[in-house]
């Protein structure tokens, strides 16, 4: 099995469904990074069988609400001076505001400009959510 | 702004607002006179980016009928939209003007929109296939003058129950007020969406697809237009646009003080001979939609008693 050492200072993504990994770690940017980050791929986990794994060696900023709508499964762990300072688990957010785009044609926001669109949770299994403006249904 | 009432949806009003506003309808149905002068000076915008005979006349009624003015503008290229200006930067400048304004837009959620950047109270007056609450009022208002004492009503929809906006609002509304059994009759293709039935009490409706089967169980019957503009394939709009059409010999069946509404325009579903059946109500519920607009536009403006 491949071996990646431990972190000094930094973050872990741990749990990340198969396939999600490479999704977070574009939308990190982390292919642009100039710092030590790893993606790891399919690795036998006991809860989820297989999982995706992201480490990065840097105290970067994170948006916990766009990686809780990717996979609100993941684990993000702080750690400082080798050890995990703290866990986090995400949940899907019952609102988000700026993230989503509203994919109904006829709604107003594909005709203006408009900043912090909010959409809120109305299905936790389909992920999905509803536009302010027009309530059509739409999920990531 | 935020002490500004807006209608954008029903469920904008609570229950007892709806009441309220249904009352002060039934006052002004019966003495017009006393509300000649209720929006004395006060100014009505009639914004309409598409066009709306029913909806802009009943509005630009309702404000004169109360002695109020009226500005605005029919379709969009008579106005400043046309060089590209944003809903936002017109309802504000039209906000510096007037005292109310209404807007009917194709796009949805533009009158959520405007009234996010309004210090005047906004009205829907239709929005693409989204909502349409005055409508729903109008209904409301309908039933309760023509079907007065009638405390568990068997209301029939029957059409395009997937598109149609009214009777989306109509639903959700008429489900908060009270008892009632509902009887949707379309065709499988236009069914009514999954997330109006999940509001409904369990067991208050049933889906078919004959409506000579619900005829004479029926106390109103709301009847929809099969509507062209909403089918991508013109094959099945022509498969279906003729699926329900009322005639004298349907209504043979029905309950002698049925009602028949129609939110209107209609095309061939109601034919001409019923128009002479005292049932068929349509167009005094068109008259009704002025009324309650008028209830509602003293409401939002806070002139009733003054």
């Amino acid at each position: 099995m491949i071996r990646i050492d431990t972190i000094k200072k930094g973050i872990v993504i741990d749990h990340i469904k198969v396939g999600h990994g490479y999704k977070i770690f574009n939308h990190l940017g982390l292919d642009k990074s100039d710092y030590t980050v790893a993606l790891l791929k399919n690795i036998p986990s006991n809860k989820l069988g297989s999982k995706d794994l992201i480490k990065i060696e840097n105290d970067i900023h994170l948006d916990l609400t766009v990686l809780g709508l990717i996979d609100p499964g993941v684990t993000v762990n702080i750690i400082e001076n080798g050890i995990k300072k703290e866990k986090i688990k995400l949940t899907l957010p019952e609102r988000v505001k700026g993230t989503l785009k509203c994919k109904n044609p006829r709604c107003v926001t594909t005709l203006e400009n408009i900043d912090d669109v909010e959409f809120t949770l109305v299905n936790r299994e389909k992920k999905e959510y509803r536009c302010e403006y027009c309530d059509a249904r739409t999920s990531m | 702004m935020s002490s500004v009432r807006h209608l954008i949806e029903p469920t904008d009003l609570t229950q007892q607002e709806i009441e309220e506003i249904l009352q002060l309808a039934e006052k002004i149905i019966e003495k017009p006179e006393a509300y000649a002068n209720a929006c004395n000076g006060k100014l009505l915008a009639t914004l309409f980016f598409e066009p709306s005979t029913r909806t802009r006349f009943s509005f630009e009624a309702a404000m004169l009928r109360l002695g109020g003015r009226i500005i605005g503008f029919s379709e969009p290229n008579s106005s400043s939209v046309a060089k590209g200006e944003s809903v936002k930067d017109t309802i504000r400048t039209i906000a510096c003007y007037s005292d109310i304004a209404v807007i009917r837009h194709p796009k949805e959620g533009v009158p959520r929109l405007a009234s996010k950047y309004s210090d005047i109270p906004v009205i829907n007056a239709g929005d693409g296939g989204h909502q349409h609450p005055t409508q729903t009022l109008t209904d409301l208002l309908t039933m309760r003058v023509l079907k007065k004492g009638l405390e568990h009503p068997t209301v029939g929809f029957c059409g395009d129950l997937k598109f149609g906006r009214t009777v989306h609002s109509f639903v959700k509304t008429l489900a908060k007020q009270g008892e009632a059994k509902y009887i949707f009759i379309s065709p499988p293709e236009l069914k009514i969406p999954e997330y109006i039935k999940e509001e409904l009490p369990e067991g208050s409706y049933v889906e078919i697809s004959s409506l000579d089967q619900a005829m004479e169980e029926l106390d109103v019957l709301y009847m929809t237009r099969i509507q062209r503009e909403r089918f991508l394939d013109e094959g099945e709009y022509m498969r279906l646009k003729d699926c329900y059409i009322l005639n004298n010999e349907k209504l043979e069946h029905a309950k002698e003080d049925m009602i028949i509404m129609h939110p209107l325009p209609r095309v061939n579903e109601i034919a001409d001979e019923v128009d002479k059946d005292p049932r068929a109500v349509y167009f005094q519920q068109a008259k009704f939609g002025m009324y309650v607009r008028m209830a509602l536009i003293i409401k939002l403006l806070e002139m009733e008693g003054k």
